[in-house]
């Protein structure tokens, strides 16, 4: 698919840019902002293109690509009543699949353009393997921990695991997930492209796979969701092997004895936690003065105390890993430390393999930017708070969105479902902004990490700055009844919240299921719910949600509850 | 701070007069506000007023602490019970309180630096005027140890043996070439005060490993985590645990290169552990020939309605066991059956009052179950006598271990024609077969034994009442 892409971009892209630059210089200087999407526009761009296919014939031997530009010219020709579809996504992952879902069901014909799997990053090469991979490390450290099986009463002996079956439960699992998605697009009536997709033009996408006809396909408005790849800093060098991404790490073709972890996010965590279990040992290299830099500070200080300290982990902070050089020649990983601050060399590596998990660039190179005046920030699509395409002048791009990693506005797989479900109710004409403030994050770690709205230095400084007064509830784990059924009473839940008004400002939990915990803090953000209110709801007893619970009944809010919900008495 | 539950617990240090020679406080286990006191020592006389605030040890894991932050400053006027410092310990952040008025003239250990339990972190003057002198005895303190360092606790203590140096064995010498230790190497390297400097690594490029540093602490390598691990711990019992971890390193052969270790199945795992346990039980054994020419006769004879010989056993032994009930007070008579890959002893329960023919559908039953491990514990744990039979491989005597918790155990060996003198001094022959039992000599005694023998004897001898 890469092929495709340079050859349009080096023949096809530059010399329509040309012909339309020189075409209609006028236009071009006096209303930029116009050519975008009216008929001249059109005009132009099929004029070029029939200019440009003249030209070059001899190298466009293939007769069914003129045939389709001769196709699209003629359409071109007609008013743009008639798209072929109300609504394409580029991109088939998580994002774009939210999206999709949400636009049969409102009534769109809709297309989704997938270059690759259907599925994207998050069931391929993520969150999905990844889960597979923490459940088997999950339990096998649960079977390991001697001292925690004792207290249960249980006697394990010779608890092992066989690699390949541990990975091909990860493939497994990426397949099916990936099968299910397809299905549910399918059963819906999503047409799926294959194809690698590029803006071709206004309301106009390009796809097709290398070594076939490109074909062109128009839609009333356009979502862009083609998400990222683990970026990978300059100076190291990925071999697949010794050095790997995360895209590696899920195969799991080999457990190393001993491995560093290039960066303390959410995906260095989690990978630190299946090699921990599987045997290897850590070393973190992070450039951040602290580890797991982005959680709540105490969060992450009680995290680093149960997932870091006592496993086989060490760590240095505070260091870039400026060069990194595969194990060859009989030679193991050498890792090249340099201070973050002095710049200095400092410090040398030598491991089994390194692990890159230094974050994820968003894939929109080749996407056709070019084509309508877009220019990507460090790679991203730059959008506004309705995820709407702002092009080099800061004017908004009719008809066209951009989703999820691609946008870089929160890198998570439920963050670009939600936006592409945003976007698919504005086309559909009610006006809708994501309240990113509620959408949770999760690291599935032994125990797990979560986290909704803003963390505790952040609501300071919120509350200092628009004159509110932040207080702090905090619960433990220890005191909920099925934690300690489970002998899992380590954890913590935390809660930021303003005194006066009751309002939710952030909700960090880091203990037994904090993934599954969070969403009853992330709904109320979401549905503006108060703390006064949400007090009063039951939870089940005995319940992990009970942390919660606890934690709202331990705030102390000025503001009394407003009228109950249920006005009148219901007989059960 | 909504719950009682968090870490930020308040515990004041203790403190005592730097001049005398006082034995340091140092609380054993701590547990929410605590105040350590030295008490009698105030009669002692006072030359100077300066107190040095030792690093508590706030958890009884606790080695060494953290200093998080320093609530006070230097030249703070601190009251008692004021928290003056956050230490964080390998359990929780603490905030720390004196238990003196005074001044922080100094503070030794800076935020974010370390420092063993026991040692000055900063000091205390009584007065102004003493601020400076105590200012200098900081200074000698933070010149004479870096805090920082790693607990080098000045009396090395009986120093772990190192390893014989062979520097001949040291990787080819490559100038100075830095020390590489895996992470848990450097870990246990801390926690057994280990020099890693001293220490020669013989992993993957020479780098030190986990068990490197075990070596050179000189205790036995802990179980690897993954992989072949060796049979699971014995239970509590004291002496069997001692054998049991004697024989765990033993057990491992050096590695031959080019072979592979295949590990154990829960079941070889779980036949291991018993047959170690099986050494704590003082047995002995009891030889016995019984004449089976009327037993082969009567297995002709039922052989058709599907009774084995291992019933016929079976119920010859529960009926002889109903007579001697110290040999077994309830008759549940374990058989030993040797499965793919391992051994399993399915249980005959109340073995005497089921006739030979439920006993041996029973078994039957019992035998497919295990076969297919679908064995229910209660059908292989709770056998009091056990019977093992290898006579159809044509064994004529063995000798078997007598399972952990049961009483005595028979081994039958095949039955062969043989010449036998009878009383009369007539030759003739007869089908001898020869089992051999192994008991526990702490509730079964010889005579015991050889009753029930003679008794088990009779019954094959004469075994109508089988059948009935």
């Amino acid at each position: 698919m890469h092929s495709t892409l340079s050859f349009s971009q080096a023949t096809t892209v530059p010399r329509s840019n040309y012909a339309f630059d020189s075409h209609s210089p006028a236009f071009a200087l006096s209303k930029p902002i116009n050519l975008r999407f009216c008929g001249l526009r059109r005009e132009a761009f099929g004029f070029s293109y029939l200019t440009q296919s003249c030209s070059s014939r001899v190298r466009f031997s293939s007769r069914g690509h003129s045939k389709k530009i001769s196709a699209s010219t003629g359409t071109n020709g007609t008013p743009p009543k008639s798209f072929d579809y109300d609504l394409i996504i580029i991109g088939a992952g998580v994002g774009g699949h939210g999206a999709a879902l949400h636009a049969v069901e409102k009534g769109l014909k809709t297309a989704i353009v997938e270059g690759d799997v259907v599925g994207g990053t998050c069931v391929n090469r993520g969150c999905v393997p990844s889960k597979a991979l923490l459940a088997v490390s999950g339990r096998l450290r649960e079977l390991q921990s001697e001292h925690h099986m004792k207290a249960l009463g249980l006697q394990v002996s010779a608890a092992g695991y066989d690699r390949q079956g541990v990975a091909d439960h990860a493939n497994n699992l990426a397949s099916k997930i990936r099968s299910n998605l397809t299905n549910s697009m399918k059963a819906l009536g999503v047409d799926i492209l294959t194809g690698f997709g590029t803006i071709w033009g206004p309301q106009k996408v390009k796809y097709g796979k290398v070594g076939f006809p490109d074909n062109i396909v128009t839609a009333k408005d356009i979502i862009i969701a083609t998400g990222s790849i683990p970026f990978v800093p300059k100076g190291i060098e990925v071999d697949g092997k010794t050095v790997i991404t995360s895209d590696h790490a899920l195969k799991l073709e080999y457990v190393p004895d001993w491995i560093a972890i290039v960066g303390s996010g959410y995906i260095g965590l989690e990978f630190s936690d299946v090699y921990t279990a599987l045997g290897s040992e850590v070393t973190f290299i992070e450039a951040l003065d602290q580890l797991m830099p982005g959680f709540d500070p105490e969060i992450g200080k009680l995290a680093q105390r149960v997932l870091i300290n006592p496993r086989k982990i060490d760590y240095h902070t505070g260091v870039f890993a400026t060069k990194i050089t595969p194990a060859r020649d009989g030679k193991p990983v050498i890792i090249e430390l340099t201070d973050a601050k002095t710049k200095e060399p400092k410090d040398t590596l030598e491991v089994d393999a390194a692990l890159i998990a230094t974050g994820r660039a968003p894939f929109t190179n080749g996407l056709g930017l070019d084509n309508i005046n877009v220019v990507t920030q460090r790679g991203f699509v730059p959008v506004d708070e309705r995820m709407r395409v702002i092009d080099a002048n800061g004017n908004l791009v009719p008809h066209l969105y951009c989703i999820g990693d691609a946008n870089g506005k929160m890198m998570l797989a439920h963050a670009a479902s939600a936006q592409g479900i945003s976007v698919v109710e504005q086309v559909t004409g009610r006006d809708h902004v994501l309240s990113h403030l509620s959408i949770p994050a999760a690291c599935f770690t032994h125990p797990e990490i979560s986290m909704v709205g803003l963390t505790e230095p952040q609501a300071r400084e919120k509350g200092e700055k628009e004159g509110f007064e932040v207080s702090v509830a905090k619960t433990s784990f220890k005191a909920n009844t099925k934690a300690l059924a489970e002998n899992e009473g380590e954890g913590l839940a935390k809660l930021l919240y303003r005194s006066d008004n009751g309002e939710i400002l952030g909700v960090h939990i880091f203990g037994l299921h904090a993934a599954d915990l969070i969403h009853e803090a992330s709904n109320a953000i979401a549905l503006g719910t108060r703390i006064q209110d949400i007090k009063f709801a039951v939870h089940a007893h005995p319940t992990l949600s009970e942390v919660l619970d606890e934690l709202f009944k331990s705030a102390k809010v000025k503001a009394p509850a407003s009228s109950s919900p249920v006005s009148e008495p219901v007989a059960v | 701070m909504a719950s009682p539950f968090l870490s930020n617990t308040t515990i004041s240090f203790s403190s005592s007069l730097s001049s005398s020679s006082l034995p340091r406080l140092v609380p054993s286990i701590s547990s929410s506000p605590i105040r350590f006191k030295s008490t009698p020592r105030r009669i002692l006389t006072v030359r100077s007023k300066i107190r040095e605030i030792f690093m508590p040890a706030l958890s009884s894991t606790m080695t060494e602490g953290k200093i998080v932050s320093w609530i006070k400053s230097e030249g703070d006027v601190l009251s008692k019970g004021e928290s003056v410092v956050v230490v964080e310990s390998d359990k929780a952040d603490m905030d720390v309180e004196t238990f003196y008025d005074g001044i922080l003239a100094a503070i030794v250990v800076g935020e974010g630096e370390t420092a063993p339990v026991g040692a000055a972190i900063g000091i205390l003057a009584e007065t102004e005027d003493e601020v400076a002198e105590a200012k200098a005895k900081a200074a000698s303190k933070t010149g004479a140890a870096t805090p920082s360092a790693p607990p080098a606790t000045p009396s090395p203590a009986p120093a772990p043996p190192k390893p014989t140096p062979a520097p001949a064995a040291a990787p080819v010498a490559e100038g100075p070439r830095k020390t590489v230790a895996t992470p848990y190497a450097k870990k246990l390297a801390k926690q057994h005060k280990v020099d890693i400097e001293s220490v020669v690594g013989t992993g993957p490029f020479g780098r030190i490993t986990p068990e490197d540093i075990e070596a050179a602490a000189g205790i036995s390598p802990s179980k690897t985590n993954v992989g072949p691990a060796v049979v699971a711990e014995a239970k509590p019992a004291a002496p069997l645990k001692a054998t049991a971890a004697a024989a765990a390193p033993s057990s491992l052969p050096p590695p031959v290169p080019g072979s592979t270790v295949v590990p154990f199945t829960t079941m070889q795992a779980a036949v291991s552990k018993n047959m170690v346990e099986s050494l704590s039980v003082p047995t002995f054994r009891v030889g016995y020939p019984v004449t089976t020419d009327a037993l082969d006769a009567l297995y002709e004879k039922v052989k058709p309605k599907g009774v084995t010989m291992t019933a016929l056993l079976a119920k010859a032994t529960a009926m002889a066991l109903v007579q001697h009930p110290v040999v077994n007070a309830s008759i549940n008579i374990a058989v030993a059956v040797a499965i793919n890959g391992g051994l399993i002893t399915p249980v005959l329960q109340d073995a005497d009052k089921l006739d030979l023919y439920l006993l041996s559908q029973k078994w039957k039953e019992l035998v497919e179950k295990a076969r297919s491990k679908q064995l229910q514990p209660q059908e292989y744990s709770t056998g009091t006598f056990t019977l093992s039979n290898l006579g159809m491989f044509g064994v004529d005597r063995f000798d078997a271990i007598l399972p952990p918790g049961q009483g005595a155990i028979m081994a039958v060996g095949a039955s062969k024609p043989t010449v036998v003198a009878d009383a009369d001094g007539f030759f003739s022959v007869k089908n001898k077969m020869l089992v051999n039992v192994t008991a526990d000599h702490r509730i079964i005694y010889g005579a015991d034994l050889a009753a029930f023998l003679r008794t088990f004897s009779k019954i094959v001898e004469n075994p109508e009442s089988l059948t009935l």
